[in-house]
């Protein structure tokens, strides 16, 4: 299945049929949820109850919305597939809706947003579809000290490239944050970036799946030890070690079980019980 | 669309100096009751645009905004539950939206205003 930036551009590819599929099926509604909770944990707004005004680029259905209402804040909208927004307003979203090319502009006057996200959308700006689009997020609305945060699939580390070195040479600070970085399933990317000038509270946040390592990446791209980042294509280091032992022993399995963690699932602790021989006919 | 979200739209058309405030052709407007939240009246109380609010609020048929206001304003009860009703209560639902250097209008549908540019505006 090819991604759908590829197939057609993002307000043909959601049309009616296509809106009505993406919002009403369960997995997508639950994965939707979950990014954009992580977003809103990710633009660290302050823990006072005060309800925020945020923006939704790329909010579709209203999936990542409604996220943002359940949380107590107001939002307002940005989508550019008239279907999309059909159904949001079916579904009677809190937040008011634009129709809108986010590549064209967001067109709210600056310093009066107290935060932005966007779910699985930015990427669609990286295929110009038209000879005319040159098609760049401008953000200015932003206030200052307050944090965009996008959750994208890059197609490439090239992609991936391309997008922060736009945020750069805009003049926004802040990094990308990976959750999950060894698991393919898992994986998801986050662009965090802060307006204003960078202080304490706009160092990148620690991404999970690290053992309390953190995946931020600036310019330079990604350090070795840290592993994490810039690796975008499917291959994986070969397996140096062959299982030669006669079955596999306590090193192996909890070589598998570290994996496993790394990996983001749930393993049992290592205990003295841990891979104990058993009765043959165990 | 509520006031609140006109107060932050201004008009992207390339080569427009002054594209804010977006002046509202009024056909539909719709009454929705929202929760009283003065927090969060007294934090967007800054960011808005007074004389656009005032505006924008006559334009759908709500005088009962002051002409002009200050922080002092939002110790009392009666300001903020007039704040609250323009902001986010009134809602347009079919109008336009237009920009007032260039006069190009942006239809407003079921509360969605559309601001799709065209080619030559980018």
């Amino acid at each position: 299945m090819s991604r759908p930036e590829i197939q057609a551009p993002p307000e043909i590819f959601y049309n009616d049929e296509e809106a009505c599929k993406y919002t009403s099926s369960s997995r997508i509604i639950d994965i939707q949820a979950k990014l954009s909770e992580r977003a809103l944990e990710l633009l660290a707004l302050p823990n006072d109850g005060v309800p925020r005004l945020l923006l939704d680029i790329g909010c579709g259905s209203g999936l990542s919305g409604e996220t943002l209402s359940e949380n107590g804040h107001e939002w307002i909208g940005l989508d550019i597939s008239e279907s999309m927004l059909s159904v949001a307003l079916e579904r009677e979203v809190e937040g008011d809706l634009m129709l809108g090319d986010m590549g064209q502009g967001i067109g709210i006057r600056p310093g009066v947003i107290d935060g932005a996200i966007s779910i699985s959308a930015v990427q669609w700006l990286c295929n110009a579809d038209k000879s005319s689009h040159e098609p760049r997020l401008r953000l200015k609305c932003l206030a200052r000290g307050a944090r965009a945060v996008f959750q994208v699939y890059p197609e490439s580390l090239a992609q991936r490239e391309l997008i922060l070195g736009f945020a750069m040479r805009a003049g926004f600070a802040g990094g990308v944050v990976v959750d999950y970085p060894h698991s393919t399933k898992m994986r998801k990317e986050y662009l965090v970036l802060t307006c204003g000038p960078p202080s304490l509270s706009t160092a990148t946040p620690k991404a999970k799946g690290e053992d309390e390592e953190s995946c931020s990446e600036d310019e330079s791209s990604g350090d070795d030890e840290n592993q994490t980042v810039c690796i975008s294509d499917r291959h994986r280091p070969r397996k140096k070690q062959r299982v030669t032992k006669k079955g596999k022993g306590r090193e192996w399995v909890l070589k598998k079980k570290q994996q496993m963690r790394k990996k983001g699932n749930v393993v049992p602790a290592d205990t003295k019980y841990t891979a104990r021989k058993r009765k043959a006919r165990f | 669309m509520r006031l609140l979200t006109h107060n932050m739209l201004s008009s992207n058309i390339k080569g427009v100096t002054n594209g804010f405030p977006l002046l509202i052709e009024a056909e539909k407007v719709v009454e929705k009751p929202v929760d009283f939240n003065p927090d969060f009246l007294r934090n967007i109380f800054p960011k808005i645009d007074w004389k656009a609010l005032v505006a924008a609020a006559r334009a759908v048929g709500y005088g009962e905004l002051p002409d002009t206001a200050d922080a002092a304003m939002l110790e009392s009860d009666d300001f903020l539950r007039h704040l609250h009703h323009a902001l986010l209560q009134l809602h347009l639902e079919e109008g336009a939206l237009v920009c007032p250097e260039t006069g190009r209008r942006f239809p407003v549908n079921k509360g969605i205003p559309n601001m799709l540019l065209h080619e030559d505006e980018v």
